[in-house]
């Protein structure tokens, strides 16, 4: 494997040479030295010391190149039951040569289309690491689905990495989907290695009028992986884009999560599920800005955090003045399982329109003895009572997961954890 | 079948019980009475095996087994059934899927098949009878939403089921009309053999007019002060408590 030059800082990387969009990179790069790496006191990351664990943790803050990868690796990782076309991408790198051609779609190297709008709508002055990945990211794919066509069945986005010392992946992915188009994608990650990584992927999706995206993530990594992810999504008028993601593992994960309503009669769902035992560490930034008048978001994350575990939910809703007849809902529970385990939860809601319905709640508890009596008392056992009561809880997130085979393959991994570790 | 001597218990430091004795045979209905705070609940939840309360002195007995040394779903399985004052509302939890869970796990514990979907949805379809339950109910989530004569059906639904040989059936007619008291009262007493015993828990005579006992015992200030036949209970309902706390009452400052 060949590595870049070796670096000290991991902001050094902004200074590597990196082919392509010379202009969007010098951009992101002045964004990024202005901003630096972020710290606690820097407000948004004041729960979350990425910044030092990944300076802890990596050893070359160079990023890694791709590596070789067989078909078999590919097919042995991919999850159970997936029906649907596959994207590769090898230590962040789109790899076509694996990856499935998909009728009536345009997919492309990054690198072989200058004139893509990187930054558009994950804009490198609102987060450190996407101004990060976008002065340095080494290659990523465009997904184009033109106008009118509905995908019948979902895009899988496999990243498989591959370390050999602590480096930095960093994964760029475009969407664009047409007026009137119809996709499903599922993001699932692979560490072929135990080494330590940091990953720091920008993903932005780009909807047309009467679009129906749907976004779904499983987070089930290893006790080194670092992650920092950017998704946003422009949604368009009569448009709806759902989310839905399970994060179960990992050393330290943050993830920011934006939807921007820009059209009326239009829908955002957000859900998320994080299930968190060991040390694992997973910091949930979501915003939707609601821009229009007539649209709607839904918003549910839950978490249940065992042993040492600490969650992060920070749920932004913004209603600007002109978004009048929006109606916004957020919710998020928690269940503490230790008295080592820590979550901090902030809904954050700036309303200037006045006649919008907007609702949030927050609730932080332990699992409800009286419940758990109550079917101990029918005969069922208490390890399995605590599994049926968690699961219970979990359940609720994991049916808005729309593709039958990654749901059976979530409900299981949660059915296990919940089973053998609870 | 049942037999507790000189139980103690108490919550967080404070005695609740405080020496109670009592032998109940198969195929007879007790009932528990008494002023409010009197420890019957208490009694009920000692029983079922309620973690908060600690059993300070004293046996009890079931069907020679220590019933104190098993976990509240080992007393379950081993025929003890209490019927909860204030059934709990579990969202997420399929009505369905909890009973056939709870029957298959006390099934497996008696060395029984489990019941596969086709028996136990036939067994179900019985037992919804007794109880006048509705299919729909029980197509929801456990005991969410439900009203409290519903909740209390579903109680004895779940009896009815789990075919326990001591049913303890705490303030199960609080909340209830006339209507579904009946209805209640007749799932008992259908549910009734010889084989099986019944310990019902209330502040009212009411109940006891459909449901009848062999006999009725006072509970006051953790012991049991009184005991007789149902006419007792006719007795409690015209006069009060207040002539039991105060012969009781006297006694003490003697």
């Amino acid at each position: 494997m060949s590595t870049l030059v070796k670096q000290d800082n991991i902001g050094d990387l902004v200074n590597q040479p990196v082919n392509g969009f010379d202009s969007l990179r010098s951009i992101a790069k002045n964004s990024f030295n202005e901003q630096g790496l972020p710290r606690l006191k820097s407000e948004e990351y004041k729960f979350t010391a990425i910044t030092k664990k990944i300076e802890a943790s990596i050893s070359n803050f160079s990023q890694a190149s791709a590596v070789e990868v067989s078909m078999e690796s590919v097919n042995s990782a991919t999850f159970s039951g997936f029906e649907g076309a596959k994207l590769v991408f090898s230590n962040g790198v789109f790899q076509p040569r694996l990856s499935d051609e998909i009728e009536g779609v345009a997919i492309s190297l990054l690198s072989a289309n200058e004139s893509i709008p990187l930054g558009s709508i994950a804009k490198p002055e609102k987060d450190p690491f996407a101004a990060l990945n976008q002065a340095s990211f080494q290659d990523g794919v465009s997904i184009v689905i033109p106008k009118k066509t509905k995908l019948a069945q979902p895009i899988l986005l496999l990243f498989l990495n591959s370390i050999s010392e602590g480096q930095i992946v960093q994964p760029r992915i475009w969407i664009e989907g047409g007026d009137f188009a119809e996709a499903t994608f599922i993001e699932q990650t692979v560490n072929l290695t135990e080494t330590s990584l940091f990953v720091n992927k920008v993903v932005e999706i780009k909807g047309g009028i009467n679009s129906h995206l749907h976004y779904y993530r499983i987070q089930n990594e290893g006790k080194n992986y670092i992650e920092a992810s950017n998704i946003e999504t422009d949604i368009q008028k009569d448009s709806t884009f759902s989310t839905v993601l399970i994060s179960l593992s990992g050393d330290m994960i943050r993830n920011n999560l934006s939807l921007n309503i820009l059209g009326s009669n239009s829908e955002g769902n957000m859900y998320g599920l994080y299930l968190l035992n060991g040390k694992s560490h997973v910091d949930n930034h979501t915003n939707v800005d609601h821009t229009v008048a007539h649209a709607e978001s839904n918003e549910l994350y839950k978490g249940i955090l065992a042993d040492q575990s600490r969650g992060v939910f920070n749920g932004k809703i913004f209603v600007r003045q002109d978004a009048q007849k929006t109606n916004a809902f957020q919710q998020n529970n928690n269940i503490l399982l230790s008295e080592d385990a820590v979550i901090n939860t902030k809904p954050q809601l700036e309303i200037w329109a006045d006649d919008v319905k907007c609702s949030h709640g927050c609730t932080t508890g332990q699992l409800d003895e009286e419940a758990l009596f109550y079917l101990q008392a029918r005969g069922i056992g208490k390890t399995q009572a605590k599994g049926l009561l968690l699961y219970a809880f979990a359940g609720e997130v994991l049916e808005h997961i729309g593709d039958e085979a990654f749901k059976t393959y979530c409900t299981k991994l949660v059915e296990e954890r919940l089973g053998a570790k609870f | 079948m049942l037999s507790i001597k000189n139980l103690h218990a108490s919550i967080e430091g404070t005695p609740i019980l405080r020496g109670i004795n009592l032998e109940v045979k198969a195929g007879e209905v007790h009932a528990i009475m008494g002023p409010n705070g009197s420890g019957k609940s208490t009694l009920a939840s000692v029983l079922a095996g309620r973690e908060e309360y600690e059993v300070t002195e004293g046996e009890v007995s079931f069907n020679g087994k220590d019933l104190l040394d098993y976990s509240p779903e080992d007393r379950a399985r081993e025929g003890v059934f209490l019927a909860f004052q204030y059934p709990v509302e579990i969202p997420g939890v399929s009505s369905t899927n909890f009973l056939r869970t709870a029957v298959n796990q006390v099934r497996e514990y008696r060395g029984l098949e489990p019941l596969d979907a086709v028996k136990f949805l036939t067994l179900m379809k019985e037992k919804m009878k007794l109880v006048e339950i509705d299919q729909k109910l029980l197509s929801r989530s456990l005991n969410e939403g439900f009203s409290g004569g519903e909740k209390k059906r579903n109680e004895i639904f779940q009896m009815a089921m789990l075919e326990p040989k001591l049913s303890i059936l705490d303030e199960t007619d609080s909340g209830l009309d006339i209507d579904a008291l009946k209805i209640v009262s007749n799932g008992v007493n259908q549910l009734k053999s010889k084989d099986n015993a019944t310990i019902v828990v209330t502040h009212y005579q009411r109940l006891l007019d459909y449901i009848v006992p062999d006999y009725v015992h006072v509970l006051y200030k953790g012991r049991i002060v009184k005991s007789g036949t149902k006419e007792l209970a006719l007795e409690l309902e015209e006069k009060g408590y207040d002539w039991i706390k105060e012969a009781v009452d006297s006694e003490a400052t003697v």
